[in-house]
C-alpha cells in the first residue's frame, strides 16, 4: 500500500484549499524555477528514468511522446494540449484533479511546455464539467496574477495556458479530434500520418498528454525519477490515480501504487464488493473501452498495463467498474455498445455502420431474441470493426463485447435457449 | 525513388506515391469511395484497405492505402526484407468484405429505381469485393432527402458518407454550403439551410458521388446508362471548349456529361454546359421560313433560297453584310466567308459584341498562359473580367492558384464574390495608364509569374482597343510579355465569352478593306446604306437595329435572329453536326454528332453550300472532308488538334502591332460582360432547367408555398 509520504495527489478528497496559497503549502510551484533550469533535455530524460506510462490510457512513455517534439523550430510555434476530455465511462480521475488540486495541472503544463519547447498550453475540458473548468480557470488566473505563468514570469520562460471548454462529445478524447475541436472544426480524429509532433494544433508541432500525465510531472521532477521508478513494478512505475465504481461498499478515487492486486485495491479502499468478493461476478478494470475480467481472473490479477494485457484487457484509464452478482451482464455490455454507437462521429465506414449492428444485436441478446450462431456473427462484426477504423473508438466499441462473449458466452447462450423454450412449450401443447 | 515490394513483384517508384496510386501505377486495381485524384484525402471509406509487410513482418492492421505515402513508411533496416504491399491477402480480401457489407448495412437495395443503376460504384464493388449475401436482419436506416436546388436531385438514404461532395463544394467550387450534421450513423449531409447550392459547378458533385444519394434531377427516372449512345465531343457554351460527352437515345440527347482532359476542364463542367440539354428539345426551328406579308410562313428548302437569291440578285454587294455569333464551327464559318467573298461583300464581323480584339497578331486574343499552366500564376490582375460567370471551370483553376501556392488575384471590375480572396481595385479603367507606382503594380512586378485576364467586359466597351494597348504596355512593363518573360511565360490573356470567336477570327471573318465592322454595319442600316444581313446563329444584338434591312437568319433556335427575320434557315445545334471549335487559348478541338438535326434542319456548312450554288457561286466543296482541307490550308494550326500553340517567343515588336492607342473614358465604369449566367446563348434561352436556375439565383428565390 502507498505510503502517505509517496502520495503525489495529497488533496484528491478536496479536504484542503485548492487556490494557490494550498497549494504552495502543499509543496506545488517549489523550486519550480530549478527544474526549469535542468533544461528541456534534463527534463525530459528525468521523466524517461521515470518510466512514467501516459495516464490516459494506452500507456505511451509520457518522456519518450515528449522527446518527439521538434529541438529546432522551423518557424512555427509549438504547443502543448492537455486532454481533460475526461468521458470515459467509470472515470474520473482528472474531474477530481481539476477541482481540488488544480494547480499540479498548471505547474505541470509549464514544465512540460517548457520541455518541448511550447509557447502555450491549451487545457480542453470536457463539456459537462462546469465547475471543474471554473476551479481550474481559477488556478489559471491565480498563477497569471502570481506572475507564474504569462509574460515575464517568474520562471523567466514565457508561456501562456489557455482552458478551453469542449461539448460534450466523447470522441473530442480522441487526440486528433480534441485537436480539430480546439481548432473550431466538427471533433472528428484525423488521419494519422503525420502524427500531432509534425502537423498538429492549427498545423504547428503539438504533443497531447492527458491531465494526469502533466499533473503528476512536477512532482516527478522534483523528487526526481528514480523515486517514482521505485514505485510499482518495472516497466509499469509510480503511482497512480484509480476510480473505483459500481458494486462495492465505498466506491472512490484513490491514488495507489502501480501493481497492486486489483482485490486489494477494492478490499482496501472500496470497502470491498457489495456482499463479499464471493459476491463479484466480473470486473471492467480500466474504464469502458476495454474488455471485462471475470471474477477468478480478479482473484489474483495485478493492477498495471502489462498484467492486465495478458489477460487480455487493459488498464485503460485504471477505472475499476466492479459489477457483483446481481448484474445482468449482457445488458450491461449492451449498454455500453449504445454509448459507443451514440458516440461514434460517423467519420468512417465500419465504426458508423458497425457500432450501430452490434447495439443493436447486443440489445436482442439481452433479451435473449437471437439464435445461438449470431454470436459468432457478432463477433465477426467486431473484428470487423476493429483496427479497421481510423481512431481507436472502433476498436473501443468492439472489446467489450469480445470480452463479454470470452468469459459469458455461455450465459448469453443459456438466455437464448430459455427464450426459445418459452416460445417452444405453447406451441407444443397445441 | 524508392524500391518497394508490391503483391511479390519488386518496384521502383516515386516515394510521394500514395499507396494506392502506387498500386495503380503497377496495374493492381484497389477499390476506393472516398478518395478521389482532384479532392482532398479523406481516409473515411475504409475501402481501399490494404496489407502493409514491413520488413517482412505482417503488419498490425490493414492500413488504409489512399492516406499514408510510400514515404511514410520506416526506412528498410539492413539485411532485412523491403517492405512489401499487399493487395491480394486472406486479410485484403477480408477488410475489403467487411466494409463492404458495412456500406450495405443501411444502403436501401433499390437499384431497380435508382437512377446511379448500371454506374454505381457501390454496385460495381459489391460485386467485384463484396460477399453473396447480407447477414443484417435489423431495420434499415432511413434519412429525409435534401433540398439542394433544381438541378441536383437527392436520396439521402443512399448515401455512404465518402464526404466527396462536401470536399468539391469546400475545395474546388469555393462555397461552403454543404456539409455534414449529426453524428455516427445519424450523420446527415445537408446545406442546413435547404437552399440551391450558389455554384456554378454544383453540378458536378452528381459525377463525384459514387452512389445514387446525389443525381441529375432533369435527368430523373428518363434513361438508363446502357441504353444511351455515348458521343464525345466538345462544349460551347463557353470558349474554354471544355470536353464533354453526349448521351443520347434514339434522336434526343438525354444528358451532358464531362470527359476528363487535364489541359483544360480537369474533370469539371459548369452547370449551364451539363444541364442545358433540354434547350436543345425546345424552341427549334425544323423548317425554313420566309418572312410573306409580315408573318413568318413556313417554307420548303427552294422557297427560302429563291427568296434569298432574288434579294441578293437586287442588292449590290457593298449594300450587303454577313455577321457570326457564338455557336458557329469555324467550318460554317468558312463556308459563309467564302461565299461572302465570292459576292463580293466586304461587310463581314463576327465580333456581334464590337470587341476591339482580332487587328494584329494572333497572340493579341488569345489565352496564351493556357488554361493549365494559369495555375501556376502567382499574381493575376483580371480586367473587366468576372471568370465565375465567364468560365467557372477557369474560375476553380484560379481559386486553385490560391489555394496552392497562394496567388494573388487583383481584379478591375465590378466587385464580385469569386469564391477566392480578390484585391479589388475598382472599377475605372484609366488606372491601367496611370499604374506606375502604384501598389497593383508592384504586385505584379514582383511576381514571379505574373499574368492577367482581359475580359470581354472591358473590350466590348468604345474604348477597348485603348484598354487592350494599356493592357499590353503594363504587360511589358510588369514581365508578363516581352523580353521580362521569365522562361518562355507569357502572362497576357483575353477571356472570351464566345465559342466561335477565335476560331472566326483566325479565319479572319472580319471586314475587308473598305469594309464596315459590327457598328459601322448598324450605322449603314439606319441610313440605309446596308440592305441584307445574313446572320449565322446572331442573337445577342438588338434586334430593332437591323431596321429596314432583309434578314436572312441561319441557326438552330427560334430566338431573337429568327424573330426578326426575313428568312430562316435551320441549322443543326452543336450537338448535331462535326465541327472544329477553337478555344480561347487557340487549342482546335473537333466536336461531333451525337444525333441528328430535327426536320428538315441541315449541317451549317452545308445549307450554305447549298445556298451557294443557288446564288452560282458554287463552293469548292463537296463534302466535309474537302471543306477541312481547304480549312487547314487557310489556319494551318487546325491541321493538330488538341494542342494549344507554345508560347511565343518574347518578341517586343509582336505586341506593338495590338490595340490602338486612344483616351480611356474613366468615367464609364467597368461592368462584367455577362449579366446572366444562365440565359447567355439561345439554347440557354430555350431551356426550362436554365431558366428556373435564373430565375433561382437572380434572386427570384423558390416559389413560395403559397402560390
Amino acid at each position: 500500500m502507498l505510503a502517505d509520504k509517496d502520495r503525489i495527489f495529497t488533496n484528491l478528497y478536496g479536504l484542503k484549499d485548492p487556490g494557490l496559497k494550498g497549494a504552495r503549502a502543499r509543496g506545488d510551484w517549489d523550486g519550480t524555477k530549478a527544474i526549469l533550469a535542468k533544461g528541456r533535455d534534463g527534463i525530459i530524460d528525468e521523466m524517461k528514468k521515470s518510466g512514467l506510462r501516459g495516464r490516459g490510457g494506452a500507456g505511451f512513455p509520457t518522456g519518450l511522446k515528449w522527446s518527439f517534439m521538434p529541438k529546432q523550430s522551423d518557424g512555427r510555434p509549438t504547443y502543448l494540449v492537455v486532454n481533460a476530455d475526461e468521458s470515459e465511462p467509470g472515470t474520473c480521475k482528472d474531474r477530481d484533479i481539476l477541482r481540488h488540486d488544480p494547480h499540479k495541472l498548471v505547474e505541470g503544463c509549464l514544465v512540460a511546455g517548457f520541455a518541448m519547447g511550447a509557447i502555450a498550453a491549451f487545457i480542453y475540458v470536457r463539456g459537462e464539467f462546469i465547475r471543474e473548468r471554473e476551479a481550474l480557470q481559477r488556478a489559471v488566473d491565480e498563477a497569471y496574477e502570481a506572475k507564474l505563468i504569462g509574460k515575464n514570469n517568474v520562471h523567466g520562460y514565457d508561456f501562456d495556458i489557455v482552458v478551453h471548454h469542449g461539448a460534450g462529445a466523447y470522441i473530442c478524447g480522441e487526440e486528433t479530434a480534441l485537436i480539430e475541436s480546439l481548432e473550431g472544426k466538427k471533433g472528428m480524429p484525423r488521419l494519422k500520418p503525420p502524427f500531432p509532433a509534425n502537423v498538429g494544433l492549427y498545423g504547428c508541432p503539438t504533443t497531447v498528454n492527458n491531465v494526469e500525465s502533466i499533473a503528476v510531472a512536477p512532482t516527478i521532477l522534483r523528487r526526481g525519477g528514480e523515486w517514482f521508478a521505485g514505485l510499482g513494478r518495472p516497466g509499469n512505475t509510480g503511482t497512480k490515480v484509480f476510480c473505483i465504481s459500481g458494486h462495492v461498499e465505498r466506491p472512490c478515487n484513490v491514488e495507489e501504487e502501480m501493481g497492486l492486486p486489483l482485490k486489494e485495491l477494492i478490499e482496501k479502499h472500496a470497502g470491498g464488493v457489495r456482499g463479499g468478493w464471493d459476491n463479484l461476478l466480473a470486473v471492467i478494470p480500466g474504464g469502458s473501452s476495454v474488455p471485462l475480467i471475470p471474477k477468478d481472473i480478479c482473484d489474483t490479477v495485478l493492477m498495471d498495463f502489462d498484467s492486465l494485457r495478458d489477460v487480455k484487457s487493459g488498464l485503460g484509464t485504471a477505472a475499476v467498474i466492479v459489477m457483483d452478482k446481481s448484474t445482468d451482464i449482457v445488458r450491461a455490455i449492451a449498454r455500453l455498445s449504445y454509448f459507443y454507437k451514440h458516440e461514434s462521429c460517423g467519420q468512417c465506414t465500419p465504426c458508423r455502420e458497425g457500432t450501430g449492428w452490434m447495439w443493436r444485436v447486443m440489445t436482442r441478446m439481452a433479451r435473449g431474441e437471437a439464435d445461438v450462431e449470431e454470436i459468432d456473427l457478432l463477433l465477426e462484426v467486431t473484428k470487423q470493426v476493429e483496427g479497421h477504423t481510423i481512431c481507436a473508438l472502433g476498436d473501443a466499441a468492439a472489446w467489450p463485447i469480445q470480452g463479454l462473449f470470452r468469459h459469458f458466452r455461455g450465459e448469453v447462450e443459456r438466455r437464448i435457449m430459455d427464450r426459445k423454450m418459452a416460445r417452444a412449450r405453447p406451441q407444443a401443447a397445441e | 525513388m524508392t524500391k518497394i515490394l508490391i503483391d511479390g513483384v519488386e518496384h521502383d517508384l516515386d516515394p510521394t506515391l500514395t499507396m494506392l496510386q502506387a498500386c495503380e501505377a503497377v496495374g493492381k486495381e484497389i477499390p476506393r469511395f472516398c478518395y478521389h485524384e482532384r479532392l482532398s484525402i479523406a481516409g473515411n471509406c475504409r475501402m481501399c484497405l490494404i496489407e502493409v509487410k514491413m520488413g517482412g513482418r505482417p503488419g498490425p492492421k490493414p492500413v488504409a492505402s489512399c492516406a499514408q505515402q510510400l514515404r511514410d513508411l520506416p526506412p528498410v533496416k539492413e539485411g532485412q526484407p523491403l517492405h512489401e504491399l499487399v493487395t491480394n491477402s486472406a486479410i485484403v480480401k477480408k477488410a475489403r468484405e467487411g466494409v463492404m457489407e458495412f456500406l450495405l448495412l443501411n444502403h436501401p437495395l433499390d437499384c431497380p429505381i435508382c437512377d446511379q443503376g448500371g454506374e454505381c460504384d457501390l454496385q460495381d464493388q459489391a460485386m467485384a469485393y463484396g460477399m453473396d449475401h447480407s447477414r443484417f436482419s435489423e431495420n434499415k436506416r432511413a434519412v429525409p432527402d435534401k433540398y439542394l436546388g433544381p438541378l441536383i436531385k437527392t436520396i439521402m438514404t443512399r448515401c455512404i458518407h465518402c464526404t466527396r461532395c462536401i470536399r468539391f463544394a469546400a475545395e474546388v467550387a469555393g462555397v461552403d454550403e454543404l456539409g455534414a450534421i449529426g453524428r455516427g450513423e445519424d450523420m446527415e449531409i445537408t446545406t442546413y439551410l435547404e437552399h440551391a447550392m450558389a455554384s456554378e459547378l454544383s453540378g458536378n458533385v452528381i459525377d463525384l458521388c459514387p452512389v445514387g444519394a446525389l443525381t441529375s434531377k432533369p435527368y430523373a427516372f428518363t434513361a438508363r446508362p446502357w441504353e444511351l449512345r455515348k458521343t464525345e465531343t466538345i462544349d460551347v457554351m463557353d470558349a474554354l471548349g471544355s470536353n464533354i460527352r453526349v448521351d443520347a437515345r434514339g434522336r434526343e440527347v438525354m444528358r451532358i456529361l464531362p470527359r476528363n482532359h487535364d489541359d483544360v476542364n480537369e474533370e469539371w463542367i459548369s452547370d449551364k454546359s451539363r444541364f442545358i440539354w433540354d434547350g436543345l428539345r425546345r424552341q427549334r426551328l425544323d423548317t425554313p421560313y420566309v418572312r410573306k406579308n409580315g408573318k413568318l410562313a413556313k417554307a420548303s428548302w427552294g422557297e427560302a433560297f429563291a427568296a434569298i437569291a432574288a434579294k441578293v440578285r437586287a442588292t449590290k454587294p457593298e449594300r450587303m453584310a454577313a455577321l457570326v455569333g457564338d455557336l458557329a464551327p469555324m467550318e460554317a464559318v468558312m463556308a459563309l466567308k467564302d461565299l461572302m467573298v465570292a459576292l463580293g461583300v466586304p461587310n463581314l464581323d463576327c465580333r456581334q459584341d464590337g470587341a476591339a480584339i482580332g487587328l494584329g497578331p494572333r497572340e493579341g486574343y488569345l489565352f496564351n498562359t493556357r488554361l493549365g499552366d494559369i495555375e501556376d500564376a502567382d499574381a493575376i490582375l483580371l480586367i473587366g473580367c468576372n471568370p465565375r460567370t465567364e468560365a467557372p471551370v477557369l474560375n476553380a483553376r484560379l481559386r486553385k492558384a490560391w489555394l496552392k501556392h497562394d496567388a494573388k488575384i487583383l481584379r478591375l471590375g465590378a466587385p464580385a464574390d469569386l469564391t477566392y480572396p480578390v484585391m479589388e481595385l475598382g472599377d475605372d479603367p484609366a488606372i491601367l495608364r496611370k499604374s506606375s507606382g502604384s501598389e497593383f503594380a508592384r504586385i505584379l512586378k514582383d511576381a514571379k509569374r505574373p499574368a492577367l485576364i482581359l475580359g470581354m467586359g472591358a473590350l466590348t466597351r468604345g474604348d477597348g482597343a485603348a484598354i487592350l494597348k494599356a493592357a499590353v504596355t503594363l504587360g511589358g512593363e510588369t514581365g508578363m510579355i516581352g523580353p521580362g518573360g521569365e522562361g518562355g511565360w507569357n502572362g497576357f490573356n483575353v477571356l472570351h465569352t464566345a465559342a466561335a470567336r477565335v476560331g472566326a477570327l483566325d479565319l479572319g471573318f472580319l471586314p475587308a478593306e473598305s469594309g464596315r465592322d459590327i457598328f459601322g454595319i448598324v450605322q449603314g442600316i439606319g441610313e440605309h446604306a446596308i440592305d441584307f444581313v445574313y446572320l449565322l446563329g446572331v442573337d445577342e444584338i438588338d434586334m430593332a437595329l437591323m431596321g429596314n434591312a432583309f434578314v436572312v437568319y441561319q441557326g438552330s433556335h427560334g430566338d431573337r435572329g429568327a424573330e426578326r427575320a426575313d428568312v430562316i434557315l435551320p441549322g443543326a445545334a452543336y450537338t448535331e453536326q462535326s465541327g472544329i471549335y477553337m478555344n480561347t487559348e487557340g487549342r482546335a478541338q473537333r466536336a461531333n454528332r451525337a444525333v441528328f438535326p430535327p426536320g428538315e434542319a441541315k449541317e451549317d456548312w452545308a445549307i450554305l453550300r447549298a445556298l451557294s450554288d443557288v446564288l452560282g457561286k458554287r463552293l469548292p466543296y463537296d463534302d466535309l472532308i474537302a471543306l477541312r482541307k481547304k480549312l487547314v490550308l487557310e489556319v494551318p494550326h487546325v491541321a493538330v488538334l488538341d494542342k494549344a500553340p507554345e508560347t511565343p517567343a518574347p518578341d517586343a515588336a509582336l505586341w506593338r502591332e495590338i490595340g490602338a492607342a486612344g483616351p480611356i473614358d474613366g468615367g464609364q465604369k467597368l461592368t462584367d460582360a455577362i449579366a446572366d449566367f444562365y440565359l447567355t446563348n439561345p439554347i440557354a434561352r430555350a431551356s426550362a432547367t436554365m431558366a428556373e436556375c435564373s430565375r433561382l439565383h437572380l434572386g427570384g428565390g423558390l416559389k413560395a408555398a403559397a402560390e
